[in-house]
């Protein structure tokens, strides 16, 4: 038997080689279809509208409903992220101006106005802290002297 | 093929119409001739090498090579990459099913939320809205959403929903509505505070400060259906002086 023979010399080896190879090459086969593939690569589908149309994001907000949409909180924009043509730069600061506000600037200026004195007595001397206050207390006093004598005291 | 299609932009197309290689579109053997390549987009099908239509409508075209078939049409067919609001319709293990208004529900995974983990589910219920994106869309299989872009981020996508209004209006009116430089855009930024979420599957929900806006924008985004442009802006200046 043939796989039993141990050592098989080198022209037997050769042949038997070349038997084999020729077997596979015959059986193998294969579409010859190189221009079919040529052609193919021209039409390109794409099934969605989108890169088309070059249609937006579909989430929008108006006049400031939704800041977390419209402006995503100050730093990026949701809506001028994801549609980076439809907003400049220049219409942001605009925006921002009229959008919905909570507080108007009347309400927050008056929100303010007692907490202008007490921010400035945080900056002061001990000193003129005490002046303040007596200001504060006896406000309709006139001459106001800040510059303390010694009084004799009445015997 | 790419000069026969030119001819034909702006013009009425029918499903059957078909395009071809000319002749004097074949390379000749002496000098090497590129062939220009085109992209077809939908409503048209590419076909051994013709190019079928399969949509009525106008056929459209965009630099340098990019050709589609614009339709008016209210069934959704998704599409990869497309965004879609969809509800919720069933917990099914580790996906939801989700229905989008096409043939058949796509499944989303409970992973594809943004700071999801296994550990950490996200709060999801049978009912809720969802802004999400398709992943997988095509014929053969099951559609799949995701939640999340390609880094983990939400960006605008994943559960919204609370006090406003879903309804729906066709496919064209969507594409209309998300265009660059919109006409309807621009009018609906004369009127009230308000926000909107348009899915690709001809999904809105509106949302506004009261029931009596939402309910106005709403109608009116629907009666925009089937409106010239001078129509919509008289209808819009209308209830902007509180005529309606």
């Amino acid at each position: 038997m043939k796989f039993m023979q141990r050592g098989l010399d080198a022209e037997t080896k050769k042949q038997l080689e070349e038997v084999e190879k020729r077997i596979i090459s015959d059986e193998h086969w294969y579409l010859d279809l190189p221009e079919l593939k040529a052609k193919e690569n021209l039409i390109i589908e794409e099934k969605s509208f989108v890169p088309c149309e070059e249609l937006n994001y579909g989430r929008m907000s108006f006049k400031g409903f939704n800041p977390e949409v419209e402006c995503h909180c100050s730093s990026q924009k949701l809506m001028a992220l994801l549609n980076p043509k439809h907003e400049e730069m220049k219409r942001e600061e605009e925006e921002i101006s009229r959008m919905q506000t909570d507080v108007t600037d009347e309400e927050m200026a008056l929100r303010y106005e007692s907490l202008v004195t007490s921010m400035k007595k945080k900056f002061l001397k001990k000193r003129e802290r005490a002046v303040i206050e007596e200001d504060d207390i006896n406000q309709n006093a006139i001459g106001t002297n800040p510059k303390r004598v010694f009084l004799k005291p009445q015997d | 093929m790419f000069s026969s299609l030119k001819k034909k932009v702006g013009e009425v197309l029918l499903p059957g119409d078909e395009f071809s290689y000319d002749t004097d579109d074949t390379i000749s053997l002496t000098e090497h001739v590129k062939p220009e390549k085109v992209v077809c987009g939908p409503g048209l099908r590419r076909s051994g090498d013709r190019l079928l239509v399969c949509k009525s409508g106008v056929l459209r075209h965009k630099q340098p090579n990019m050709f589609w078939i614009d339709s008016q049409q209210r069934r959704y067919v998704p599409a990869k990459g497309e965004t879609v609001i969809g509800i919720i319709a069933a917990k099914a293990g580790d996906v939801f099913k989700v229905d989008f208004g096409g043939s058949e529900q796509a499944s989303l995974s409970y992973l594809a939320f943004e700071g999801a983990t296994k550990r950490n589910r996200p709060n999801v219920q049978v009912g809720d809205l969802v802004f999400a994106q398709f992943t997988i869309a095509n014929k053969d299989m099951e559609p799949e959403l995701v939640c999340i872009d390609s880094s983990g981020r939400a960006n605008g996508m994943g559960v919204f929903g609370g006090g406003g209004l879903l309804f729906k209006v066709s496919l064209g009116l969507v594409r209309r509505l998300l265009s660059p430089n919109s006409e309807i855009h621009s009018d609906l930024d004369q009127m009230f505070p308000c926000e909107l979420v348009v899915g690709m599957n001809g999904r809105v929900w509106v949302k506004s400060s009261s029931v009596q806006q939402t309910l106005i924008i709403a109608n009116l985004l629907q009666s925009c259906d089937t409106m010239t442009g001078p129509q919509r802006q008289e209808l819009f200046r209308r209830v902007q002086t509180g005529a309606l």
